[in-house]
């Protein structure tokens, strides 16, 4: 990546807190696209690209950079390395980002300050001396609205201008004492106590640190009361219902609402009204001309027509699913979840619900992948790296793994269930929402440590911006489209090579002990646990064409959603937590999937007569399992701690 | 007292933030030892959320019972 960069052409770097905007100014300077969210995190690889002759970096949205995650220590290295760094702050929240601010000017780094949302800032009646600023701080300040793209071409001319800033005499001649002598921004972070650094400079890291931040607070603080000039206090109703967010008499229903919307949206109306349209003219139109054209350059019942066009063709049911199927579903939750980031009403769900959360042994902010679980695990998966412990990424991890269906998977089980009624629709979500309680007290008893508390910062409230929304759902629709297609391809291709030398039968009968005997479902529902491995969604839209019972039909829903999402996921798992505790969870969550099958295959049928299951009764029982497992994990620890 | 014991409305200054991590991330945040914070939402056995101007930040009920806090 450095190592493209032209001799004598800079190297800009965006740095800022979340939630700053700073995004948009990298797309702003560079014309290329990244995504933009309102949720600490999101932006989690460096994006760089090219503003005339020079490059330009865009950073993960931090507080202040040391060795405390790796997004600091990500952005600590790409600022060291730094021509110039363009550091974003939000002009609401000048106390909070010029801490980041007087950071980067100790370090001795030519700095410009972007001052953004200055809009907001009057609306909240904050009147900011820009000038003074500039002065004060000693680098060039630009004031910018930069989702309306004011005062870019202005921060264009000024980058040139970046300096550094000023400084305190006391910390100048602090850092020169310092031997071997450093860099200053080294010398800085040593001075801080930055292990990383230190150890690269062959020092001990420095025990300033408190010092250092408190000073720095201080100044920070007296530039804003000098600066700043606060005209009303300002409760608007965004504020207002700010705060009905994060009360539980308001913010439940609220929750509540938004939930129903979601799913009158995503569970409705795409997965039902478009999906029914879409496919029906990929049955009704696509694949017929897709099997005429096919048959006339390849002789039907050949080897080749059955793989491009037969029952698993790679043109016919692939295109189908993919387009037909998939896209619409993804592009539906995509779409809520763009909102939700932006909008900044995730943090505050995670507030609400956070003693609820810690039940499972995770705090608020978990809420968060799970979440974006029901959207798409993989996904999900990713973003627990935000989450403050080691323990609680393995317990989100684990809890997404078995027990959050993803958005086509939903739809799939939604559709399916159908049939049957309301009632099974109710016992499936019921047995699921056990299991995940179930397993995350017992995971939260059983995992040794404890759940780190929750601190998180609750931004404003802000209406997405609909030209955001709609580029980050098509970014992401097509990214998922695009890496799925491969995996679905290969799939089909797999089952029907498989198919044409008779092998599915064979493996259909291996696993017939499990399906036909502890599942009790019929044999080709094998197919769907092989298709299920390979794209977990895929295997749920097979379900579709089986003819089954009404009771099979909600066993093999339960078991397909507890079982390891796709191999995407399977993949992101791995990643995030190496081969071992990946193999570890991937395996216990394919046991426990098939042993709750089967479970729940005896329980349906010990609690049915003449073919229909009594539901309140096992809806009773389910609860008092829940409440046993409930009791047995609570008391022996509150044995404990007295 | 601690902060978990504050009420909402109430302004009270932080007098001591005992574990390291979280000093770190508050005096980023705007909030360090000395601060005077007005408590604007105590969530019923949940979070209690304190803000600083127009900054607020959301603290965990566990966490808030470590804090230390004097009324003013």
């Amino acid at each position: 990546m450095e190592g493209n960069i032209p001799a004598g052409n800079k190297k800009i770097v965006l740095v800022g807190n979340p939630n700053v905007g700073k995004s948009v100014f990298f797309n702003a300077l560079t014309g290329l696209y990244v995504d933009v969210a309102n949720y600490p995190g999101t932006t989690l690889d460096i994006a760089c690209g090219r503003c005339s002759s020079d490059v330009v970096f865009d950073t993960p949205g931090i507080y202040g950079i040391s060795s405390f995650n790796v997004e600091e220590e990500i952005t600590r290295d790409i600022i060291l390395s730094a021509d110039v760094v363009v550091n974003v702050v939000d002009a609401v929240h000048l106390e909070r980002d010029l801490f980041f601010t007087l950071q980067i000017i100790d370090m001795g780094v030519p700095l410009v300050v972007a001052l953004n949302m200055v809009d907001e800032a009057g609306r909240e009646g904050l009147k900011i001396n820009v000038q003074l600023l500039e002065e004060l701080l000693g680098v060039p300040v630009v004031a910018t609205v930069a989702v309306e793209n004011a005062g870019m071409d202005e921060l264009k001319r000024k980058i040139c201008l970046a300096r550094p800033g000023r400084v305190e005499p006391f910390l100048l001649e602090r850092l020169s004492r310092l031997s071997p002598p450093l860099s200053r921004a080294e010398a800085l972070l040593v001075l801080e106590g930055d292990p990383a650094v230190s150890r690269r400079c062959g020092v001990q890291p420095g025990k300033e640190r408190d010092a250092l931040y408190r000073n720095r607070r201080e100044r920070v603080n007296r530039i804003v009361a000098r600066v700043v000039e606060e005209s009303r206090a300002g409760a608007g109703i965004a504020a207002r219902l700010g705060h009905w967010m994060i009360l539980p008499v308001t913010g439940f229903p609220l929750l509540l609402f938004t939930l129903w919307l979601v799913y009158e949206l995503v569970g409705v109306f795409i997965a039902q009204i478009v999906v029914d349209l879409t496919e029906s003219i990929m049955t009704g139109y696509y694949e017929p001309a897709v099997r005429s054209l096919i048959g006339a350059l390849v002789p039907p019942g050949s080897v080749l027509n059955t793989i491009l066009a037969g029952q698993h063709g790679l043109l016919t049911m692939t295109v189908t699913y993919l387009i037909g199927l998939l896209l619409p579903l993804v592009t539906g939750a995509f779409l809520v979840l763009s909102v939700l980031e932006d909008s900044g009403y995730l943090p505050r769900i995670a507030t609400l619900i956070d003693r609820i959360l810690s039940w499972l042994g995770l705090n608020g902010q978990a809420v968060i992948p799970l979440i974006l679980g029901f959207g798409c695990v993989t996904m999900a998966c990713i973003t627990t790296r935000l989450l403050g412990s080691d323990r609680e990424r393995r317990l989100a991890i684990f809890l997404l793994a078995l027990g959050v269906p993803c958005s086509a998977q939903t739809a799939i089980a939604a559709s399916v269930l159908a049939g049957p009624g309301a009632s099974y629709m109710a016992l499936y979500i019921l047995f699921m929402f056990s299991i995940v309680v179930c397993t995350g007290i017992l995971l939260n008893r059983f995992l040794p440590g404890r759940p780190s508390p929750l601190l998180i910062e609750l931004p404003p409230l802000r209406l997405p911006r609909l030209q955001n929304v709609l580029r980050k759902t098509w970014n992401k629709s097509y990214s998922f489209i695009k890496e799925a297609f491969p995996l679905f391809a290969g799939g089909m291709l797999f089952l029907g090579v498989l198919d044409i030398f008779g092998l599915l039968q064979q493996i259909r009968n291996l696993l017939a002990p499990i399906t036909v005997n502890w599942l009790h479902l019929p044999a080709e529902a094998a197919d769907i646990f092989i298709m299920g491995f390979i794209r977990k969604e895929f295997g749920a839209a097979a379900v579709l064409d089986l003819q089954m019972l009404p009771l099979q039909k909600l066993v093999i829903i339960l078991t397909l959603s507890l079982t390891v999402p796709c191999i995407a996921s399977t993949m992101v798992i791995f990643k995030e937590r190496g081969w071992r505790e990946g193999l570890l969870i991937w395996s216990a969550v394919l046991a426990m999937a098939f042993f709750i099958g089967g479970v729940a295959a005896r329980l349906l049928e010990a609690f049915s007569q003449a073919g229909a299951v009594q539901t309140p009764a096992l809806f009773g029982m389910i609860i008092l399992c829940l409440a046993a497992v409930l009791v047995f994990a609570r008391l022996p620890l509150s044995g404990k701690a007295s | 007292m601690t902060l978990d014991k504050v009420k909402k409305g109430q302004v009270v200054k932080i007098t001591g933030i005992p574990n390291e991590m979280v000093r770190v991330q508050a005096i980023r945040f705007g909030i360090s030892e000395g601060t005077v914070v007005v408590c604007r939402e105590v969530v019923p056995a949940g979070p209690v959320v304190v803000a600083r101007n127009k900054q607020e930040i959301a603290i965990g009920r566990s966490l808030a019972r470590t804090i230390l806090v004097e009324p003013c």
